[in-house]
């Protein structure tokens, strides 16, 4: 049922009319101007003080409007010896590009098999899934950390990538949009001509989830991207910072700087800014369809 | 169950109506027969087995650390080590005092964080123009690395200087003696709060946003009848038809609060130490395993730590929960 609303007068139908059918009025749009505003001083802040000279930053009343210093404040966070800025920004492109990848590629093959093929064990081994789900792995960092060591990959970006390469919120998700977007009789008929698994995951399922794809891929891009802590632990002091990793060495030391902080912090943001204005959908409609299922 | 006993009599017809001279069928079969029944496992296997090298075996690896000695200084300091990491624990102030500062920051950040996470949910809830832009437009800290985030606000809540002190002294508070928002408790704690509220707030919003999408629309007739405003209509209709999902993000923002890291850390002055201020007022759990495990290298401890943390979260989450769904009337179903 969607909402073709009869055109009955507004006033007798503002009580009892479900919210989604009201017409939102000016305090409306004047509230989620106000909310719009507050999520994005934050970011046009730190555009302000990555353009602006020393004497700006701490200039009372503040500087609002930007100046033109950013190039000059980029160029010095590149050239910092001890930060390798330019390689942290590959390498977290190079993370995230790779995790992303893989958990698309092994999300959607396992989503593919919970949802459509028959097999012992299916519902137990969905169960695990979900259970794995719960688990929040941080906690597990001090043990992660001994086990990379005995691999001796700490300090390289496989220790950074490995535990990222599938989620299992990924194969949750993968299921229940398969489980919807494929008709059984389509993956049956594809058998009878012969069709072998991957013929039918090829040739049927991925085309099907390809707006799935892209909400699974832009929310893991994003959540690895933005990763912290792990890459903090196996990481810093290395050669092969991930640009968070890069980020809290510029905002360490005794005498920091924060025009060039925040331009460095600029520099890392801009990639996903990018992002949200081209996937910007489908990101509302990743989290948001998580939610209904969840 | 006969789930997977399917006879594999369809897609093999085509060889058996061939007379197929130098193909009896039989490596066909044996094909199909692999690809019918053990590929299904060869497809979920990935998952599992990562799964259970980097996520799982950590989990429990970690339990047998916490019982250990376990240094990075000094290999030859090993040996079982029995309870005394845990013991350790219970008398050791900087534990206690990052577990109040976590609590006190959790409590500060996730109660106003879903309230207003309510309200803008309320508010997208509506017939809007450019729909989706508002809620592109709410996700924007989502997407904004913490990381940058942070040095924003912590340059946003520098004493002299900063935006924070320079829009109270407009209101006349402290005018003479600027907030040192990093020196005491409650400051640095509303500061740290504040990160947190503007980071996940409006991906809070959405996930009600849905919710409320998903309610049936003859609820809100039914409830016309006592005339009940747009206020009441929140209250009384709509929060508790989307309790499930309030229930899930408390869980949620209990998960994520209690294991606070990135704004403690990055907020200070000087991240590298995680002391988390110069007194550690705003040092929480996560960061204290940081530094333990990390700067004081001693791994044991800080496994032990995490351990403790993992129940605190248990106990917390579930109690959340269940307060949570008490509040919503839940009980009743």
């Amino acid at each position: 049922m969607t909402a073709t609303l009869p055109a009955t007068p507004r006033k007798r139908a503002e009580i009892g009319r479900a919210p989604q059918d009201t017409r939102g009025n000016w305090r409306t749009y004047l509230a989620l101007t106000a909310v719009m505003l507050v999520s994005a001083f934050p970011l046009y802040w730190m555009f302000v003080i990555a353009t602006s000279t020393d004497e700006a930053v701490s200039s009372i009343p503040p500087t609002v409007t930007p100046s033109g210093e950013l190039m000059n404040n980029l160029r010095e966070v590149f050239s910092l010896q001890q930060v390798y800025f330019a390689a942290s920004l590959i390498n977290s492109v190079i993370v995230a590009s790779v995790i992303t990848l893989s958990t698309l590629f092994f999300c959607s093959l396992a989503g593919f098999a919970f949802a459509k093929l028959r097999f012992k064990g299916r519902n137990a081994l969905m169960v695990v899934v979900i259970l794995t789900l719960t688990v929040p792995n941080q906690l597990g960092v001090v043990a992660l950390y001994i086990l990379m060591g005995k691999l001796n990959w700490n300090g390289t970006l496989l220790a950074v990538i490995a535990p990222g390469l599938v989620t299992a919120f990924g194969v949750f998700y993968m299921r229940q949009f398969v489980q919807h977007a494929v008709p059984d009789e389509l993956i049956e008929s594809a058998r009878i001509d012969g069709a072998l698994t991957m013929r039918i995951y090829w040739n049927i399922i991925l085309p099907a989830i390809r707006p799935a794809l892209a909400v699974l891929g832009l929310l893991t891009f994003v959540a690895t991207w933005n990763d912290f802590q792990w890459p903090l632990i196996t990481l810093n002091g290395t050669e092969f910072p991930t640009s968070m990793v890069a980020l809290s060495d510029l905002a360490s030391g005794n005498y920091v700087i924060y025009r060039r902080v925040l331009a460095g912090a600029f520099a890392a943001t801009v990639p996903l800014l990018i992002l949200l204005i081209i996937g910007g959908r489908q990101i509302v409609r990743g989290i948001m369809e998580g939610a209904v299922k969840s | 169950m006969s789930l997977i006993e399917r006879p594999p009599s369809r897609a093999d017809t085509p060889a058996q109506q061939r007379p197929a001279p130098k193909d009896p069928g039989g490596w066909r079969l044996g094909f199909y027969r692999f690809d019918t029944k053990l590929m299904p496992y060869l497809l979920v296997a990935p998952f599992f087995i990562l799964f259970a090298v980097f996520g799982l075996f950590p989990i429990i690896f970690n339990g047998v650390v916490a019982l250990r000695n376990w240094r990075l200084d000094d290999p030859t300091q090993t040996g079982w080590a029995g309870f005394e990491n845990f013991s350790k624990l219970l008398g050791d102030d900087d534990f206690w005092n990052a577990l109040i500062n976590t609590f006190g920051i959790f409590i500060l950040s996730s109660v106003p964080q879903l309230l207003l996470a309510l309200m803008i949910a309320n508010l997208l809830n509506r017939k809007l123009r450019a729909t989706t832009w508002w809620r592109v437009g709410v996700l924007l800290p989502y997407v904004t690395p913490v990381a940058a985030s942070t040095l924003v606000f912590a340059v946003f809540f520098t004493r002299d200087g900063g935006m924070a002190n320079w829009v109270l002294s407009l209101v006349g508070i402290g005018t003479e003696n600027p907030i040192d928002w990093r020196a005491d408790k409650w400051s640095s704690w509303i500061a740290i709060a504040t990160m947190v509220n503007w980071k996940w707030i409006g991906y809070n919003a959405l996930l009600y946003l849905s919710a409320m999408q998903s309610i049936p629309k003859d609820v809100y007739e039914a409830a016309a009848v006592d005339g009940a405003g747009p206020w009441r209509q929140l209250w009384q209709i709509t929060v508790p038809m989307i309790q499930p999902v309030v229930v899930f993000t408390v869980i949620l923002s209990t998960i994520g609060g209690l294991q606070l890291f990135n704004e403690p850390m990055l907020f200070d002055e000087n991240p590298a130490g995680a002391s988390g201020g110069s007194n550690g007022q705003y040092q929480t759990i996560a960061q204290l395993i940081y530094k333990v495990g990390w700067k004081d290298l001693n791994l044991g401890y800080a496994a032990a730590m995490s351990w403790a943390l993992f129940l605190i979260i248990l106990v917390v989450a579930g109690l959340n929960a269940l307060a949570t769904n008490r509040l919503g009337g839940g009980g009743k179903r």
